[in-house]
């Protein structure tokens, strides 16, 4: 019986029915060069699995757990772009009190603003999970921040939640919730963990070129809402966040 | 789809580049573009079918664009079969070292093939389809890799490679 170059490989693999099986170690048997290199291709199969499965074991690197598109990422940089000289200004018109480690507010608001001009104009792709599955994304976006958080209510404000979606911070993981007003503008909520000493702030204002953000430091989190609208009604909105989030 | 629904498959992405690409940094970054266009194009994927498979074709199609990107080296130049003989590692039992390095030499085609099998423990007809060629095709493109792979490995004499396919 005349066994195949394929069937000595399906065998090295362990895919052939028992039958098979049997016809190609009678050939092994009776083929030492055969068997030679059977044995050669199985130590290679088991070499693989020994030098590579410890990769399984390593942490993902966080540049792989944070991905997103690269079309996403060049809008950032022009977002960025547009926002720099906003941002210059607003870093040194503002005089920081209180703040000893973790991120200072007043990049939560320049951050916070970024991730709003980028994802606030989406039309097709605004958040990564809707409204309609407002637990799940409460829980996914409590889980991976480690704490618990909420999607405030703003209906009294005339705000309905559009979704939410996870990013990538100078800190970890930050979540964004999205909401808008009737006549589809936007606002959003940047939530992100504040790590170390800081205390609790009272809001404050920053212009980020067209959007005015609220930020404070409230517990675990910085909040930062942002939105292009005018400093009074945002911090109507603001401060009903902030009601909601402490009641 | 997104990053969610593929982060479980990570690892295994991770640990498959590893073994292709050689060293880790340029591993991770043939998964961070895999990763990349996995979510651009989402959209293709079929619900219901394997995923990890898909994300191996992706991964292939980033690695074949990467080969062909480092124009310095024309791949498509040189037939498998006219590359000189490379200096055979003495002795049987294999270091890791000697692994990599052996996998190195491996023409890439051959290399994704034989770990794809050995390593990711792919069916033939699964390979056939991330790599979208022929089942035959990858049958010899096996044969030869391992028997190449097993001359660089343990200094023995290389077998005559039957091209006969059932």
């Amino acid at each position: 019986m005349k066994v195949t170059e394929h069937e000595l490989h399906a065998y090295v693999d362990e895919r052939l029915e028992p039958l098979e099986r049997r016809e190609v170690e009678a050939h092994l048997a009776a083929h030492a060069e055969d068997a030679a290199r059977v044995q050669g291709y199985r130590e290679q199969n088991a070499a693989f699995r020994a030098a590579f499965d410890p990769v399984l074991d390593e942490p993902v690197p966080d540049r792989l757990r944070r991905i997103d598109t690269s079309r996403r990422s060049a809008r950032i940089a022009v977002a960025a772009g547009w926002l720099a000289v906003g941002v210059a200004v607003g870093w040194f018109a503002h005089a920081l009190v209180g703040v000893r480690s973790g991120p200072a507010p007043q990049s939560l608001a320049r951050q916070a603003a970024i991730a709003h001009a980028v994802y606030s104009p989406e039309i097709r792709h605004p958040v990564e999970v809707g409204a309609a599955e407002q637990e799940h994304l409460v829980n996914w976006l409590s889980k991976r921040l480690g704490a618990k958080l909420k999607a405030p209510l703003l209906a009294a404000e005339g705000f309905e939640l559009v979704g939410g979606r996870l990013l990538p911070g100078p800190g970890g993981a930050v979540a964004q919730f999205m909401y808008q007003d009737a006549k589809g503008k936007r606002l959003t909520l940047y939530v992100s963990r504040v790590e170390g000493t800081q205390r609790d702030t009272a809001f404050r204002f920053s212009q980020e070129d067209k959007v005015a953000v609220f930020y404070w430091i409230d517990g675990p989190f910085g909040y930062a809402l942002s939105g292009e609208f005018a400093k009074p009604q945002l911090l109507d909105v603001a401060t009903s966040v902030y009601k909601q989030l402490n009641p | 789809m997104d990053l969610q629904a593929i982060a479980p498959h990570i690892p295994r992405l991770r640990r498959y580049a590893r073994a292709l690409a050689g060293d880790q940094h340029a591993a991770d970054d043939l998964v961070q573009d895999t990763l990349e266009r996995a979510i651009n194009k989402h959209h293709l994927w079929r619900q219901g079918s394997d995923l990890r498979a898909w994300l191996f074709a992706i991964m292939h199609n980033v690695f074949v664009n990467q080969l062909r990107a480092r124009a310095a080296r024309p791949e498509s130049a040189l037939d498998e079969d006219d590359l000189p003989p490379v200096p055979s590692v003495q002795g049987a039992r294999l270091e890791i070292r000697d692994l990599e390095s052996a996998l190195a030499l491996l023409p890439p085609e051959q290399r994704e093939i034989v770990l794809l099998v050995g390593l990711e423990q792919l069916s033939y007809a699964e390979v056939a389809r991330a790599l979208d060629i022929p089942i035959g095709t990858v049958m010899s493109r096996l044969f030869r890799g391992r028997e190449r792979l097993r001359t660089l490995l343990t200094g023995a004499s290389p077998a005559p490679v039957l091209k006969a396919v059932k």
